[in-house]
């Protein structure tokens, strides 16, 4: 071992210590840049007081771009990429203001909506449920639901499973239920060949799974022997590898793979009818759900960046859905949407 | 049992000396299996790192790096949460590193050797084990909600740190514990004080040992998404992550890979996720290659 | 991780300026730090978790051999029995140090021990770098790579899509640098005087480092294993990833599994409500990942210290 006693360099300083130095003043600098900016304390924006905002649609103010802050948005990650398209149009009109959006899942988006109240919108794939409501209530949290969206769930098999090409509800429910679930397609349906049924499908924990099994088929739970993935992808990856298989997932899945998949129509008691983004539109393909946002009304009435983005979100919802997947929501329900969030920016005119 | 010493050492060796046939075999034998151990791990994991460049350095230029997420592949870019790993990256050595080298002095060097010593060492050693959504677990309960730092960058460096603290103890005391005690006892036995001893002497000659335990625990903590998804990394936002915007919301680039992954289009799933991953890798080698120029310079010194 | 040097550390026992006994100070805090982080992480866990023994018993959640905790509590199909991801973990950490430990120990003793300081100086920053690469894109590594492999290999009748083996490789080669490096600075660490004794006596390369080397350096050896198996066991992303999400009580690598950290991740993800027995059970099984790993140190400690060997 090399040994250095430098004991005659006693008066100068390591070079270790020259670093640790440096690094101690940097960090007590930051430190002091971190007390200076409290969360959402650069949320106020240039609107804070209640008359700014406009009271019908975005009118002029939109193209100027003076507007700053920043609004928290979280929720359901189905609904999350659509809001993130509005948001990526949004920065080319208003680059001061800063969208941050999370996709905890539409239950933990309401956990943070009405709970900590630290959102502004949340992201939703299902209705509130009441208990939500409930949470949002008692902490004085009143909101605006507004349906942006529809998202068509596509059962698809293996294109080469020529033998199948629609399915009832009572058929899905032997394929995915709880209650003696298919090993083969020859139980699905009697005239159907006996060979094996390989189900791949999202995880129990997922909002896809959740409106699979209680408001597709109504039963409660699912069969627990099936390839279950967290990423429709995987899924997708599955069916296309897999003769005789079976999944589900969001159309866009559906639409980005078709050329390997084989979509198959669903029957809800009206005869078979393949998805499509018309059939959901026109409400004859019935596997489909609705996406909300859900906007907290104080968040409204005080940012005025909020407000602005909101409209917006109405009136560019529609350009962009299609790119993202999804199906553009009843316009019967966007406009009534728009209406009662003018009503909410109106009101507070009045004040 | 193994144990040696030089004398039961060379007892075996001239055991041995008496075997002579195929000794040059075994020896051949011996380095070629381990050279193709040393070999296969890397080996293998260069296959991945070739299929990764092979997709993503097609997609990558310098939009990539100066532009916002986009639900088009072709105008995708990495900025938001590029500037999030990297003021990660800062924030979580500043604190790591001089947290972590301290507890380690303090248990190899000073600490008494009784019952509450050996907590904190079973203690330390636990908590390398714990997963790291457990950190992110840990990061939400205390920061975010119980401080109300909320979903900030600082809350995600604090469970980054918190998570590789304990392997950056353990490798450091390693290090410390493989200088000889001789230079201790010289220093002291000249005059030092016990703190000059360990500051000039032993801590300079651990550096090195030191450095590649913390290269590899922040190479770790930049790569972990499961921490600070849970501590509140955002999935998307357009705006750059300062060190010292400590408060604002995050974003990190393995939680961007990781949704990159998922979504339905393929461009994204392959080519730009490819490319973040290049981009990631990038940020990691500039940093290992900062702490090894500053591990060369030690070694030399001492 | 040895202990025992406060005898031979003279550090220990001498007394200081007045200001060291600050700095002192400092670093006894810094120490301590990980005790209040511990604190704070049974605290989180046991918040929750204690909620959850609430409702469920001890004895259910030990010996049911079925875990779904999703749905309505009390229905037939709502199983709490933690022996599956149990099982899940320890077949993916198995397979991981069956991969990890030659692999981590060859590569160890060649750097070493037999490679030249050039090929050296090339390796050990290649490890480092090696030791980066995301634990996301190995995941995905390992479900786009390593499983096709595996099915070709064996056939996609015995590999499922997900997998138990595919993951556990991918953990494996994961926690080779980890492995490798702290091995090698043990080794390292050895005084020259040892090896030199045994070359003088006419020993070969080969048993210097197995008789020799590996024995006196057995000690940070084995503490590099711990670390990498306490980073197997809480790996979080390849197994969430590449071995499934369906608990499945099983030893067959080519099984479709669930960690006790992929079940975190994908329920922290998901749609259970606070408060409700799902999200509960999110933080008893963070307990008893936090137990098993404790048990596993306590006793790691204990063999450790055994094996210790000073050197003056």
């Amino acid at each position: 071992m090399h040994t250095n006693l430098n004991v005659h360099t006693a008066e100068k300083d390591p070079p270790v210590r020259r670093w640790l130095t440096a690094a101690a003043l940097v960090g007590v600098a930051l430190l002091a840049g971190a007390c200076g900016s409290d969360p959402g304390e650069e949320a106020m924006g240039d609107g804070a007081a209640a008359g700014d905002t406009a009271s019908d649609g975005r009118g002029d103010d939109g193209a100027g771009g003076e507007l700053t802050g920043s609004i928290e948005i979280d929720g359901s990650s189905t609904v999350g990429p659509l809001t993130d398209a509005v948001a990526e149009e949004y920065a080319a009109e208003q680059p001061g203001v800063t969208v941050n959006l999370g996709i905890s899942g539409s239950g933990g988006g309401f956990e943070r909506f009405c709970g900590s109240g630290d959102t502004d919108i949340s992201n939703a794939s299902r209705p509130i449920k009441p208990e939500e409501a409930d949470l949002c209530a008692g902490n004085g949290i009143e909101f605006i639901e507004v349906r942006v969206g529809t998202d068509a769930l596509t059962m698809v098999t293996h294109p080469e499973t020529d033998f199948v090409d629609c399915l009832t509800t009572e058929e899905v429910t032997t394929i995915f239920g709880p209650d003696d679930p298919a090993t083969s397609w020859h139980q699905v349906r009697s005239d159907l060949p006996d060979v094996e049924l390989a189900v791949f499908a999202p995880g129990a924990d997922s909002g896809t799974y959740d409106f699979m099994v209680e408001d597709v088929l109504g039963v409660e739970g699912s069969r627990q022997d099936y390839n279950a993935a967290e990423d429709d992808n995987v899924i997708a990856n599955g069916v296309i590898g897999t003769p005789e298989s079976w999944g589900f997932f969001g159309f866009a899945y559906y639409q980005e793979n078709a050329d390997a998949l084989k979509a198959l129509a669903y029957d809800a008691g009206e005869g078979c009818v393949e998805p499509s983004v018309e059939a959901a539109q026109d409400d004859s393909y019935k596997m489909t759900r609705p996406l909300f946002i859900y906007v907290k009304q104080e968040s409204l009435a005080a940012k005025a960046h909020v407000a602005d983005f909101v409209t917006f979100y109405l009136d560019t919802v529609d350009a962009v859905i299609e790119d993202v997947g999804y199906i553009p929501a009843p316009d019967a329900e966007l406009a009534e949407a728009e209406e009662k969030i003018a009503e909410a920016l109106g009101s507070e005119t009045r004040e | 049992m193994g144990l040696s010493t030089p004398a039961a050492a060379s007892h075996r060796a001239l055991a041995d000396l008496r075997r002579p046939r195929g000794r040059r075999a075994t020896e051949a034998a011996a380095h070629a299996v381990l050279l193709v151990a040393t070999l296969a791990g890397i080996g293998f994991l260069a296959v991945l790192l070739a299929d990764i460049l092979r997709d993503g350095v097609p997609r990558l230029d310098l939009d990539f790096l100066i532009s916002y997420s986009s639900r088009h592949p072709e105008q995708f870019g990495v900025l938001s949460s590029l500037t999030g790993t990297l003021s990660l990256m800062v924030l979580v050595a500043l604190f790591s590193f001089p947290v972590g080298v301290g507890a380690a002095l303090y248990l190899q060097e000073f600490a008494p050797d009784n019952r509450f010593t050996r907590l904190l060492q079973v203690n330390i050693a636990n908590l390398a084990g714990v997963p790291s959504v457990v950190y992110g677990l840990l990061a939400a309960g205390v920061f975010v909600y119980f401080l109300g730092f909320g979903r900030s960058l600082f809350s995600g460096a604090m469970a980054l740190s918190l998570l590789i603290l304990p392997v950056i103890i353990v490798a450091s005391r390693e290090a410390l514990r493989a200088v000889p005690t001789s230079i201790r006892e010289a220093g002291l036995a000249l005059g030092a004080t016990p703190w000059q001893v360990t500051y000039r002497q032993v801590l300079p000659m651990a550096m090195p040992g030191v450095m590649t335990g913390t290269i590899l625990a922040l190479s770790r903590a930049i790569g972990e998404a499961a921490p600070v998804l849970v501590a509140g990394a955002v999935f998307s936002r357009r705006a750059t992550n300062e060190p010292w915007k400590m408060g604002e919301a995050f974003a990190a680039m393995p939680v961007q890979i990781f949704d990159l992954v998922k979504r339905p289009q393929h461009a994204f799933q392959i080519e730009v996720a490819a490319a973040g991953i290049v981009v990631l890798l990038g940020a990691l080698l500039l940093m290992n290659a900062v702490a090894i120029v500053l591990r060369n310079r030690y070694s030399r010194r001492w | 991780m040895s202990r025992g040097t406060a005898r031979a550390n003279p550090l220990a026992r001498s007394s200081g300026r007045p200001g060291e006994k600050v700095v002192l100070g400092l670093l006894f805090a810094c120490g301590a730090l990980s005790i209040v982080t511990t604190v704070a992480i049974v605290a989180v866990l046991l918040v929750e978790g204690s909620a959850f023994f609430g409702s469920i018993s001890l004895v259910e959640f030990v010996t049911d051999t079925r875990w779904q905790p999703f749905g309505e509590p009390g229905s037939a199909g709502f199983r709490v029995g933690i022996a599956p991801l149990v099982a899940g973990t320890l077949l993916v950490t198995g397979i991981g140090l069956v991969v990890a430990v030659p692999l981590g120990l060859g590569t160890a003793m060649y750097l070493s021990e037999y490679a030249r300081p050039r090929a050296r100086a090339i390796l050990k920053p290649i490890l480092e770098v090696l030791a980066g690469v995301p634990t996301v894109v190995l995941g995905f590594f390992a479900l786009t790579f390593v499983t096709p492999l595996l099915q070709d290999i064996f056939g996609a009748r015995t590999i499922d899509i997900y997998n138990a083996g595919s993951a556990g490789i991918v953990v494996g080669l994961m926690i080779v640098p980890t492995i490798a490096s702290l091995s090698e600075d043990a080794m390292s660490a050895v005084p020259r005087e040892l090896r030199e004794a045994a070359y003088g006596v006419g020993a070969t390369t080969r048993q210097v480092v197995a008789r020799v080397v590996f024995p006196a350096a057995l000690s940070g050896i084995v503490a590099a294993v711990i670390l990498g198996m306490g980073r197997a066991i809480g790996e979080t992303m390849i197994v969430s990833i590449a071995a499934g999400n369906l608990p499945t009580l099983t030893v067959m690598p080519g099984a479709q599994v669930q960690t006790m950290t992929a079940y975190i991740v994908q329920a922290v993800g998901g749609e259970s409500a606070r408060g409700s027995l799902t999200y509960q059970s999110i933080f008893a099984v963070g307990l008893v990942l936090f137990a098993m790993t404790l048990a596993l140190n306590v006793v790691a400690q204990r063999v450790v210290r055994r094996f210790t060997q000073e050197y003056g």
